[in-house]
């Protein structure tokens, strides 16, 4: 028989360590804020679920959350195909191969206030290159500072701009790690291009598209800065999404109590819809 | 079902060969009957893949053509021939059950229901796969993979060839030999024209009726498995068939004669004439037996592999591998090498040099 030995356990402590103190303890300061109410002076007041209550049934936090469910799902909606689209009209092999994936690679490079200012600046109707074309070339009125469809607009383009290319390297990855004998099996089988993308391509790609999915899903329902920079929430709050609430809340508003609780809801749909879309996604697997 | 010919065929990957180093393949001409069950053996790398691919239409050859039954398909693609393929690797169609994977095929060239239902039960029964159709395919074994892979090249009936390219390589050793034997009752209950590509000689004895034994992009000889055994062409095949494979002894020609470290070695015939420099010796360890008369050697290495007894000798320092049945001699012992005559021959430059005859002193 076996003999059973726990010491092992102990190899697990410096990690237990290290997350406690960069997630845990910090964590548990806003869960500290979000039951309490404050005014300085580390004066507490036991507020109970109250700030949840508060936050769950305000429209200003049901608006912000209809936004940012917007916003994301209209970028998953355009990057996840055109990556898909971009990847499969890539070259397999030979001399455009790294040219194409460094062009497709330089986009994430850039730091996300730096693409906020650009689109900024490219946008705005009197200096912007895009803005001044639009606007006095083409004679379309279009202004992101004040037409809510426009900083709408804008804001998709941008991030489609910034993070296609993260679906399209992985979906990129995907595809070259088909062997070629399955597109060879599909020719001599007679299978249409459709035949071979529902039946190879897509299969193949399965489990590094649940994995691009899940990441823009969780950067984009996170995502601050870029928009901050664009728009600040503007114009009036048509693309104030959750984060930007968020910080208008605790640091505008100094409401430390309902900010936390709202950070809390916040990360609890994040890690919802992340866990639910990834059980629902690997759930054959393990058949 | 068709027979296959292909002539004067020429294969370069590079789009200006200069020399015939540049070819995969260097010249081939052969016609595969009908029906028959070939395989195409030879090391990694000699063009088998390549001639398979060239057959398929995967590929389209620099030079030469392929005709079905004096149809010319060289530039066909590979949907139009006709021909199935299995692959070394299982390719299967995760998404979809065995069943679907199996009509696909069939699906694909719109063949009606009632007909894709009864070829894929036949199929399925004659595979042994009957009890897993509604099975999803990325859950099975990979011998059962295979199976289904290789149920879909033959689940059309019209098909005029169906390849293997080493489709037992990722099988377990002891589903090899079940899978061989199936592809062999397959091939007579079917009776397509089947090619089976591979660099093992076991596989390729068991399962063809002919073999061709490739080297270098060249055919260096076609011939059934007894033929191969016993009258090799080449000293190539000699070496590659067999285990171990055949004696190949550097020797001297003088006076019709050949002489291996000063001595005679009787032949199974007479010496063809013919240019070439290097002549040697072939003979399979199989026909050396170890006498008290003969060629002296020492005991280098003695090897019991269960059925007989490999004893490799040294005579100078040309190895030669003797098979005996009982009582090996000790390691470092002197013994006398005797090659029984018929079965001794000549190769000149690599090519079989002497005629069958009575044998000549």
């Amino acid at each position: 028989m076996k003999t059973v030995n726990q010491k092992a356990w102990f190899l697990v402590l410096p990690v237990l360590f290290l997350v406690a103190f960069n997630a845990l303890i910090p964590m548990m300061t806003v869960v500290n804020y979000s039951v309490q109410e404050t005014f300085g002076d580390n004066l507490f007041f036991w507020e109970g679920l109250g700030w949840f209550e508060q936050i769950l049934r305000s429209d200003r936090f049901h608006a912000a959350l209809g936004r940012q469910f917007l916003f994301t799902g209209l970028i998953l909606l355009i990057e996840v195909p055109l990556g898909v689209i971009i990847a499969l009209s890539m070259p397999r092999s030979g001399f455009w191969v790294p040219i194409c994936l460094v062009l497709m690679a330089l986009p994430m490079l850039i730091p996300w206030n730096v693409v906020g200012a650009m689109w900024n600046i490219f946008t705005l109707p009197d200096i912007g290159l895009l803005g001044y074309f639009l606007n006095h070339t083409l004679g379309i009125n279009y202004d992101m500072t004040q037409d809510p469809l426009a900083a709408w607009i804008t804001i998709i383009t941008m991030d489609v701009w910034h993070w296609t290319s993260l679906v399209v390297l992985l979906a990129y990855a995907g595809l070259v790690s088909i062997p070629d004998a399955y597109y060879q099996a599909a020719k001599i089988d007679g299978a249409s291009n459709w035949a071979v993308f529902r039946f190879i391509q897509l299969p193949k790609m399965k489990n590094v598209l649940t994995i691009a999915i899940l990441l823009r899903f969780m950067d984009s329902f996170n995502i601050y800065t870029e928009p901050f920079v664009l728009t600040g929430g503007g114009p009036g709050n048509s693309t104030t999404l959750l984060s930007i609430d968020l910080v208008k809340m605790a640091l505008g508003q100094f409401d430390l109590g309902p900010a936390a609780a709202m950070s809390l809801i916040y990360f609890a749909i994040t890690l919802g819809v992340s866990w639910l879309f990834y059980t629902l996604m690997t759930k054959d697997d393990q058949k | 079902m068709a027979k296959i010919t292909l002539s004067k065929l020429r294969h370069s990957y590079y789009p200006n060969p200069t020399g015939p180093e540049d070819y995969a393949l260097k010249m081939i001409d052969l016609d595969w009957l009908d029906g028959g069950a070939y395989a195409l053996l030879g090391p990694s790398g000699c063009g088998k893949s390549t001639l398979l691919n060239i057959i398929s239409g995967l590929l389209v050859p620099s030079e030469g053509r392929i005709l079905f039954d004096d149809r010319d398909v060289t530039e066909l693609a590979p949907t139009e021939r006709n021909i199935a393929q299995v692959f070394q690797f299982p390719v299967i169609y995760d998404t979809m059950t065995v069943r679907d994977n199996l009509a696909f095929p069939l699906r694909n060239r719109g063949v009606d229901e009632d007909r894709v239902k009864r070829r894929v039960a036949e199929i399925a029964e004659m595979l042994e796969v009957t009890d897993i159709l509604d099975r999803k395919a990325s859950a099975l074994t990979p011998d059962n993979k295979q199976k289904v892979s290789m149920g879909r090249g033959l689940v059309r009936d019209d098909v005029n060839v169906v390849m293997f390219d080493e489709p037992l390589t990722v099988i377990d050793p002891h589903l090899k030999w079940k899978l061989r034997s199936k592809l062999k009752e397959l091939h007579q209950r079917v009776r397509a024209t089947m090619i089976y590509v591979t660099h093992d000689q076991t596989e390729a004895l068991t399962f063809a009726d002919q073999v061709v034994v490739m080297q270098d992009g060249e055919i260096v000889q076609i011939g059934t498995p007894v033929e191969l055994f016993e009258r090799p062409a080449h000293t190539f095949v000699g070496h590659f068939i067999g285990s171990p494979g055949m004696n190949i002894l550097p020797c001297d020609v003088r006076n019709g004669g050949a002489l291996f470290h000063g001595q005679h070695v009787t032949l199974e015939g007479a010496i063809q004439p013919g240019e070439g420099t290097r002549t040697e010796i072939g003979v399979r360890p199989e026909f050396v037996s170890l006498g008290t008369t003969g060629i002296e050697a020492t005991v280098r290495k003695v090897a019991d592999v269960g059925r007989h007894i490999v004893v490799e000798t040294l005579v100078g320092d040309t190895r030669v591998a003797a098979i005996i049945k009982d009582r090996p001699p000790e390691v470092g012992a002197t013994v006398h090498l005797d090659f029984q005559p018929q079965r001794t021959r000549l190769y000149r430059d690599g090519w079989l040099a002497t005629s069958l005859a009575e044998a000549v002193q």
